[in-house]
Formats: C-alpha cells, sequence, structure tokens
C-alpha cells in the first residue's frame, strides 16, 4: 500500500488549490478533506468518489474488484448521459467470495477482466480497488499490467478503496488513475488549433449538450471531456489539446495541474452554471485557445456568440420576472454552484435570503458577499429543524438544494427543487439557466402547496409536528433570552473545528488568554484547525472579532 | 370556472361516449340476483355485453327483447312480455331490470304500461320485481343512464319507512358510475372503520370484482339485494358520490326523509379530508389512525411526485363525475388541464380547473392534445391509438378498460386509493422520459424555440446588470 498512501500524499501536495497553497508543511500532509468523524460522517467514501468521477466514461468497462457491496449495491445510480456506448451503465464486479479473501482474488479478478473483454470488447477495462482486497493484499496494479500485456486491450488499475477517505480524495484519485495509466498513451488522430479539454464535467442529465451547440458554432472541438460521455481514446489522446477548463470546483484539480505541468495545457477554472459564468467561460476559452495560437479572430466570434446568446436568455427570463419578483430562495448546495445560480436568480426578481457554505471554499464566500451584500445569510451546517424553521418563517418560498436536505423542504410543505447531482433537469448553459427559472416558476406556483399546508382534519393548531418543532426551537430561544449565563454558553459552545472538536469558548479564551494573533497560534493552543483545516477561515474571524469587536462579522449568522 | 362547449361536428370520430342504456344495465349488475334487460334489436345488448365482458373479463348477465323488424314497427309489447316470462322461468332472477333503447324510444313503445298489463295477465308476476328506466340511445350518456336506473331503484324499491326511528349506525351510499368495484371496496372497508353500516346502491363491489363463485348462476353474482335496498329508508345518511347520483339522493330523501350528503369528488388531499370529517361526525368516532397515517402517505406522494407531474399538459376525455375528480385532483398537483372533453351535461363541468370543456369525442382530444403539445393522456382504451399517434404516455381511465387487466381494482377514491393513482400517473411519465426523451447531443441544438422571445436582437435588450 506504500504506492497508494504516497499517492494520497501527493494529492494532498496540491499548488494548483489555494488552499492548500496557504497550509504549513505539517498541516498538508493531513489532507485536504474533513478527518472522518465516526457516528457523524454521512458522505460517501473514496471508492464511490473514484467510480462517479470515472464512470461517465462511456465506452469503458467499469469493473469493481470486491464484495457485493461495493457495486451490487451503487451501480447505474447516476443521471450521466451518453451520446454513444451504454457499456458504462452495465454493472461488473468479481462479487468476491470468503475462499478469495482467504486465498486471494486476483486470479478472479483477472478471469472477470478476460470474461469481460471476451463478451464486450470495450476499448479499455478500468479496475477499482475496493476495502477487503486492498486489505487481503490483492495487487490490481499487478493484475491490470498482466491482463494487458495477455490481452493487449488496456486494464486500468483505480487504487481508491473506500477506506482510505472521503468521496472526494477519490476524485483525485481517479484523476491520478488517468494521469499515471490513460492520458497520453495514444496519439490523437488530428489536432486543431480549437481543441479544448473539459475536465471535472460529468454530462448530468445530457446538461454538456446545453453547451456544445455553441462549441460547434465556434468550432471549438472538446478533444476530451473528462468524464463526461467521455470515450476512452478521447481521454487517452487528450494530452494534446490546447487548453482545459476546469469545471466541477476541486474535485479533479489535479488532473488539470499535472496536465498543464507535463503537457503544456493551460487551464482556466470556469462554471457553466449562470448567465455571466457561461459569457465568462467562453470568453475565457477563446481568449486561451488564441493564445495558443488559434486565429485570433476567435475572440470576436465568440463575443457575438454571447451577446446573442445572453439576449435571448434574458429575454427569456422576462416573462418570468413578474412572477418571480420578490420571491425568496434559500440556496443550500455545494461549492461552486452556490454562486453560479446567485446572478440569474436576482436576474428574476427573486431575492437569496441565505445560501449554504458548506462546501464552498473561501473565495466561493467571497463571491456570494459580493454578489449578495454584507448581510448574506449563509447557513453553516444548518440543521434540519433550523431549516424548517427558516422555511416556516416564511423567509423563504422555495429552496434549492441537493437531494439529501429535500425531505426538509418538503415535509414543511415548501417548493423545492433539486440543483445537484441526482436531479433530472439540465440546468448548464444559457438555456439552463432559464430552464432553472422555468422550473423554479413551476415549483413555486404548483397550487399543490396550498392543499398541503392545511392541516389535517384532525389536527389542531397546536398538535402537528410542525408546531411542536416551532414550539421547540422558541422555548430553547426564550430560555436563552431569559438566562444571559446559558445563552452565553450556548453561544460558546458552538463548534468551531469539527475534527478537533474544539468549540468557540475555547479559542476564545486562548485568544485572550495568549494574546493571539494567528490561525497557526490558536491551533497550537487550543489544536483547532489541526484537521482539515477547513475551520481555518472561521478561526480567522473569530481573531478578527476579538481584535475589533465592532467589525463586521464574516461568520455564518444563526 | 370552464366554459362547457358542444362539439358541432355532424361526425363524431372515435368516440368517447358509451351509450345510456348500457349505463343503465350497469347498475342493475349492482343488484343481487339480477338480470338486466335491454328493450331493443339484440345487437343492443350483445354490444354492451361485450363491453362489460371485455371490461371486467367476467361472464355478464344479460338479456334481450330481441325486437324484430316487424314488432318494432307493431310495438314490442309481446317482446317484452315473452321475455319477462322466459327470463322468469329459465334464470329466475330475483329482480329483471329494464332498460329501453333507442329503437323501442323512437317507436315510443309504453313499457311501464306493458309491465301493468303483463302483472295482470300472469298473476304469479304481480309483485314480482320489475324496474324499468327510459333510456333512450339518442339521448344522453353511459352516466346518465346509471343516473336515472339508480334513481329509479330508489323510486320503486325502497319501502315507504313505518317509523321515524333512525338506525344510527346504517347508511346509504349511492356510489356514481364511475367508481370502480375496487373503489366500492375501499369505501366499504372506510365506513366500516368508523364503525358505520353501509348499503350500497348499486354494489358492483360484490358482483363485479373478479371473484370466483361458489356456484353457477346465470343471474348476477353478488351485489345489494332486495331486502336491503327495502329498508334504506331507516337509515341515518345517504350518501352520495359524484354529482350524478345527486337525483338518486333527493329520490331517497322525497320517499324516506333520510338526509344526504353530496360528495363531488373523492380523489385527492382535501376531498378525503372533508370525507373524513364527515364520517367522524356522523359515526361520533374519531378518524381511524390507519387513516391519519394514509392521509400523511398520500401528502407524500404528492410531494414525490408534484415534480413529474407538475407544469404537464394533460389531455383528458371521460364521463363528466370522473373528469371532475381525477382532472381536479391532477390540477391540484399542478397539471395542468389543456384538453378535457367529456360526453355529456353535468353541473360539475363549469366548475373544471380549466378554460375550457368540450363535449366531444376522440377526435377531439388527439387534435386538441396536438394542437396544444399535451404530454399526458387520460382517457378509456379507445384512447391508446391517439396517444400512439402522438407519442405521449397514456392512462386508462372510465370505462371501457379491455386492453389491460384488473380494471375492476383501479382505485381513485381514498387517500390510498388517489396516493395509488399519482403513483401510477408519476411512474408512467418517468418511463415515458426514460423510453423517448433521453438527451441527446441534438436537444438543445435550437433551445430557445420553446421559449417566449420579446426580442433577440442584441442591440435592444441588453443585460440588464
Amino acid at each position: 500500500m506504500s504506492s497508494l498512501s504516497a499517492t494520497i500524499q501527493n494529492v494532498f501536495n496540491e499548488p494548483g488549490c489555494g488552499k492548500n497553497a496557504n497550509k504549513s508543511e505539517a498541516e498538508r500532509k493531513k489532507g485536504c478533506t474533513k478527518q472522518l468523524q465516526p457516528g457523524g460522517a454521512a458522505g460517501g467514501c473514496a471508492f464511490d468518489g473514484a467510480k462517479v468521477a470515472l464512470q461517465p466514461l462511456t465506452d469503458v468497462a467499469h469493473l469493481v474488484h470486491g464484495p457485493i457491496a461495493c457495486e451490487g449495491n451503487s451501480w447505474d445510480n447516476r443521471g450521466a448521459a451518453s451520446s454513444g456506448s451504454q457499456i458504462w451503465r452495465t454493472g461488473f464486479t468479481t462479487d468476491i467470495n470468503e475462499t478469495d479473501v482467504v486465498f486471494g482474488g486476483e486470479k478472479r479478478l483477472y478471469k472477470a477482466i478476460k470474461e469481460i473483454i471476451e463478451k464486450y470488447d470495450p476499448p479499455a477495462v478500468f479496475v477499482y480497488q475496493t476495502c477487503v482486497p486492498a486489505m487481503t493484499g490483492d495487487d490490481i496494479n499487478a493484475v491490470c499490467k498482466a491482463a494487458s500485456a495477455k490481452f493487449g486491450k488496456p486494464c486500468i488499475p483505480v487504487n481508491s478503496p473506500g477506506f482510505v477517505g472521503p468521496k472526494n480524495l477519490g476524485n483525485k484519485l481517479a484523476g491520478e488513475a488517468l494521469l499515471d495509466h490513460v492520458i497520453g498513451t495514444v496519439e490523437p488522430e488530428v489536432t486543431t488549433p480549437y481543441d479544448l479539454n473539459i475536465i471535472g464535467e460529468y454530462n448530468l442529465s445530457g446538461e454538456l449538450w446545453q453547451v456544445k451547440p455553441l462549441f460547434d458554432e465556434l468550432g471549438i472541438r472538446i478533444s476530451a471531456c473528462i468524464s463526461g460521455d467521455g470515450r476512452y481514446k478521447d481521454v487517452a489522446s487528450s494530452h494534446r489539446a490546447r487548453a482545459a477548463m476546469m469545471v466541477c470546483s476541486k474535485a479533479m484539480i489535479n488532473v488539470a495541474r499535472k496536465m498543464e505541468e507535463r503537457y503544456g495545457i493551460p487551464f482556466f477554472e470556469g462554471s457553466f452554471y449562470g448567465i455571466q459564468d457561461s459569457s465568462d467561460s467562453l470568453r475565457e476559452i477563446a481568449r486561451l485557445l488564441v493564445e495558443r495560437g488559434a486565429p485570433a479572430d476567435l475572440l470576436d466570434r465568440t463575443e457575438a456568440v454571447i451577446a446573442r446568446e445572453e439576449a435571448k436568455a434574458w429575454a427569456a427570463i422576462e416573462p418570468f420576472k413578474k412572477r418571480l419578483t420578490g420571491k425568496k430562495v434559500l440556496l443550500i448546495t455545494g461549492g461552486v454552484k452556490s454562486w453560479s445560480v446567485v446572478a440569474a436568480l436576482q436576474e428574476a426578481g427573486m431575492e437569496l435570503v441565505g445560501t449554504s457554505v458548506k462546501k464552498s471554499t473561501k473565495e466561493d464566500k467571497e463571491r456570494i458577499k459580493e454578489l449578495m451584500g454584507q448581510d448574506a445569510h449563509m447557513i453553516d451546517d444548518m440543521a434540519p429543524r433550523e431549516m424548517y424553521k427558516m422555511l416556516k418563517d416564511a423567509k423563504a418560498d422555495i429552496m434549492l438544494s441537493g437531494g439529501k436536505s429535500q425531505f426538509v423542504a418538503l415535509k414543511a410543505a415548501m417548493p423545492w427543487l433539486d440543483i445537484n447531482q441526482e436531479r433530472s433537469h439540465a440546468f448548464m448553459g444559457y438555456i439552463g439557466m432559464v430552464k432553472l427559472v422555468a422550473e423554479i416558476d413551476k415549483a413555486i406556483y404548483n397550487p399543490m402547496w396550498e392543499q398541503l399546508r392545511k392541516r389535517a382534519p384532525w389536527e389542531t393548531a397546536s398538535n402537528n409536528w410542525q408546531a411542536k418543532a416551532i414550539a421547540q426551537a422558541n422555548a430553547e430561544a426564550a430560555a436563552l433570552a431569559a438566562d444571559p449565563v446559558a445563552a452565553e454558553a450556548a453561544r460558546r459552545a458552538k463548534k468551531i473545528c469539527h475534527c478537533k472538536s474544539v468549540d468557540l469558548g475555547t479559542i476564545e479564551d486562548a485568544i485572550k488568554t495568549h494574546g493571539l494573533t494567528d490561525v497557526a497560534g490558536v491551533r497550537t493552543h487550543t489544536n483547532a484547525s489541526g484537521g482539515c483545516g477547513a475551520c481555518a477561515g472561521r478561526v480567522e474571524d473569530i481573531l478578527a472579532a476579538q481584535k475589533a469587536p465592532t467589525a463586521p462579522l464574516l461568520q455564518a449568522a444563526e | 370556472m370552464a366554459k362547457v362547449t358542444i362539439g358541432k361536428k355532424a361526425c363524431a370520430v372515435n368516440p368517447l361516449k358509451m351509450s345510456q342504456p348500457i349505463g343503465g344495465s350497469f347498475a342493475f349488475l349492482g343488484l343481487r340476483g339480477a338480470m338486466p334487460l335491454l328493450h331493443g334489436s339484440q345487437g343492443c345488448t350483445s354490444f354492451g355485453l361485450t363491453l362489460f365482458v371485455r371490461h371486467f373479463k367476467e361472464a355478464v348477465p344479460m338479456q334481450t327483447t330481441a325486437m324484430s323488424e316487424v314488432a318494432t314497427v307493431l310495438g314490442g309489447y309481446e317482446n317484452v312480455e315473452q321475455a319477462i316470462l322466459n327470463i322468469h322461468k329459465r334464470q329466475k332472477p330475483e329482480i329483471i331490470g329494464i332498460c329501453s333503447t333507442g329503437v323501442t324510444e323512437t317507436k315510443g313503445d309504453d313499457v311501464d304500461g306493458y309491465i301493468r298489463l303483463i302483472r295482470e295477465k300472469h298473476p304469479e308476476l304481480a309483485n314480482y320485481p320489475l324496474v324499468y328506466v327510459s333510456t333512450p340511445d339518442f339521448k344522453d350518456a353511459f352516466q346518465d343512464g346509471w343516473e336515472k336506473t339508480v334513481a329509479k331503484m330508489v323510486e320503486v324499491l325502497v319501502d315507504k319507512p313505518t317509523s321515524t326511528r333512525r338506525d344510527p349506525v346504517r347508511v346509504n351510499v349511492l356510489p356514481g358510475c364511475h367508481l370502480t368495484p375496487g373503489d366500492i371496496e375501499e369505501l366499504r372497508t372506510i365506513f366500516e372503520d368508523f364503525g358505520l353500516e353501509p348499503s350500497f346502491l348499486p354494489d358492483i363491489g360484490g358482483s363485479l370484482d373478479g371473484h370466483i363463485p361458489d356456484e353457477f348462476t346465470p343471474t348476477t353474482i353478488g351485489g345489494i339485494g332486495l331486502e336491503e335496498i327495502a329498508v334504506m329508508g331507516s337509515a341515518s345518511w345517504t350518501i352520495a358520490i359524484g354529482a350524478q347520483m345527486k337525483r338518486a339522493a333527493e329520490a331517497m330523501q322525497a320517499k324516506t326523509g333520510v338526509p344526504y350528503r353530496l360528495f363531488e369528488r373523492l380523489c385527492g388531499l382535501l376531498p378525503n379530508d372533508e370525507f373524513m370529517t364527515f364520517l367522524s361526525e356522523i359515526s361520533g368516532r374519531p378518524v381511524p389512525a390507519k387513516y391519519r397515517r394514509q392521509r400523511g402517505q398520500l401528502a407524500d406522494a404528492m410531494l414525490d411526485a408534484h415534480f413529474h407531474i407538475g407544469g404537464r399538459k394533460l389531455a383528458i376525455g371521460a364521463e363528466p363525475d370522473l373528469l371532475f375528480d381525477v382532472a381536479g385532483m391532477l390540477h391540484d398537483m399542478g397539471a395542468e388541464i389543456s384538453v378535457a372533453i367529456t360526453t355529456t351535461q353535468s353541473p360539475v363541468l363549469e366548475r373544471m380547473p380549466c378554460e375550457e370543456v368540450l363535449i366531444g369525442d376522440l377526435e377531439d382530444l388527439e387534435t386538441l392534445a396536438r394542437e396544444r403539445d399535451c404530454g399526458l393522456m387520460m382517457t378509456h382504451s379507445h384512447g391508446r391509438q391517439a396517444a400512439a399517434r402522438l407519442k405521449i404516455p397514456f392512462y386508462r381511465i372510465g370505462f371501457p378498460m379491455f386492453d389491460r387487466l384488473g380494471a375492476g381494482h383501479l382505485l381513485t377514491v381514498g387517500y390510498r386509493g388517489t396516493r395509488d393513482l399519482i403513483f401510477a400517473l408519476a411512474n408512467l411519465v418517468i418511463a415515458d422520459r426514460e423510453d423517448n426523451h433521453q438527451p441527446t447531443p441534438d436537444t438543445w441544438l435550437d433551445p430557445w424555440k420553446d421559449f417566449q422571445q420579446a426580442s433577440t436582437d442584441p442591440a435592444v435588450v441588453a443585460p440588464l446588470h
């Protein structure tokens, strides 16, 4: 496993990531992801992360080496779309048994690869390592190497067993597998000055195709999309592209950066969620391609397309303005999407009453502030009951979030729209943003809500669950208001560092007692931010507040 | 508020409507030991019989007066007499229900007069239960035939109560013809769970629920018995389901003084809230935990399904009460009732949640569904060709449903019935998306065509920020 741990250390050392670059050597070693907390972890594992990142490669057989749980419980559960092969949706697993655990499963894996190649003849087989064979010591690298040599077909080991970390680490390990074994192994048949890689885009609900017609119009060729609607050969020859766009926040930044390092392909981080973002991204793509030798008229042609599409999009949003002006939106989602849809929602007249910063980076937060003003109400790790209270207090007319928090909104009989990966609608590019606005309109004006908000005939105002939740919340608030000591205790008890379980009071005391002025000092004395480092921003805010108590708090509002 | 339009076409194409005598006979099929008798030519009965057999996949008793050309011209007294005597002798039903048809109404046969003469002539038939309903084919529709027949049953078969004492647990239930045997069973369970003893008139739940009978019988194999109908006057309440049942409920009130409550809808959340509240009031019992739980399940089903049903343009063709109930429920869930076609007049039509209700046919349904770009079609089995041509998902409701099994057990009533209907519809929409609407690289080649464009000139409409 030494090579795996080396790879993990390697992805933790990510100079392309601003957050990572600001860490100390020791901090960096600990990795860029939250340490998993027994009893408190909800996300997927590293295997899951690797699989979802690579699975949209459509013509590849994805073989999971492990017991039935890993593939049996998770196959064909993603909404990525393919324009060709459907083999990526076929569930392949070695389904190892006790004998394999005791005597090793390498032979079974080898045979499985052989069967797949004989029956399905894919251009490549991706082999995913999982926890159990990783523990028993099955060497999938060796098996893949032998199989590749024997069958003359690339067999790609993806070393990302679940227990090495959370999903987003798996995304990066998937990227490493591509970098080590796929990218640069095939020379493209043709190249053009307009060749572009798109990295970290999964073509969910086919939304890449909302943007691709614009590329086609401009003559920009997607040499490889990693990995949505991707083909093995395209990815293998993607090292000859002229420029790259990295889409999904930081999930595959290692791929983008190392391709820049190894093959001189410049990249930028962009998004096609939101009208402004789409225009910015198109401009940036044109700029990079022209810089790398594409004819300069691409810039003007791009501007013309942008002007036309923006006009059409704003015109299409216009009719919704009447109906949506003043409607309040609560946006709970991770990372890049928090800010990228804000502008379009505001354009339709909607007001953003809050947005989560759960997975957003500090820059994301800054962008939200820029767009929403200083009073941005950012909700950090909002508890379901608080979310409900917020919706209930009529502060929001609709909640946009991922699938997992939908039930809070729905059970509270509040409109909700899925904007994360499980969604069935495509929201990318200009048309996508208009569709989003149309979907919001549809959800808000559904007459069903009024019916659902009515109490059941046998319920009184005080004995339904909604009333109970509000009463409980109010009682707690009242108790705190009546008791300044308890209120202060509650304020101080707010958990700042989840990894090391450090609360606000401890940090404030340490700052006062030791006259601390920076995050490193706080870490030395309290251990806060000594885990994943995600709370460093919060600690900075506390430091700032302690220094100048009148300065506006950047901290997540309660 | 909908405008009710009557189609102006001379030629009905792909009819939605079934005839009135068939609706009348259907009501008789809900009586125990009954034999419906159509006074008309053989075909009047055999077509109706075929419809019922294909719909329920059951043996259905139905007889004809087999009017010949000569008999039609000269009058059908002898045919009616012969038919009654033969049926009385051979099948020995407890009751014969007679519906007239187009032929005999055109001639103007006085069947009530015939029956009086037959009773005089044949003393053994003097008190034999015979109920006659005038149901000309050329007027009204299936639902009207049912409506008139049930009202007539009340007038003829229910005894005037001899005392003013009412049995507090007994309730009369007058279900419309849009309810299936499964719906009737569901309602029976609900009443019983409130400690009430319901008498369904008619009770197709007992006769057409597709059970295997213990013995062969040439008449209906279940349904409400005449002795139970006779004492309906001692019930505490009459509950009519569907606006079509108002006539029978009023007849019941006029004859027996039993007050009635009409429920125009039992599909959907609020209609069932009202229903539960009413049952709780008249029974003096709280709503059983089972239904509290079912309400939650329905609310949850609505939440889960509204993503698929909300905003969908629906083309629906059904008889007025079914139309009002199902379209109303779907409107409540955010569907757009783009096309509503029905068969006959009804006071509920103008309260439909759409702009227009057309009394028309399946050609109208198809044409308008195409024009208005509908994404879901609901009507009886004959809509299958239209839906196939339009390539839109198709859900079968109403009568007849001859090309799928289990027509008798489909539910629309109650929290649970609504829940199941919602899931079935949402699944249909999901399957349609999977089968026919997967995104492709060409899906968004011309993305703006669906959107209203104020202006496409970038100089005129500049970004507003």
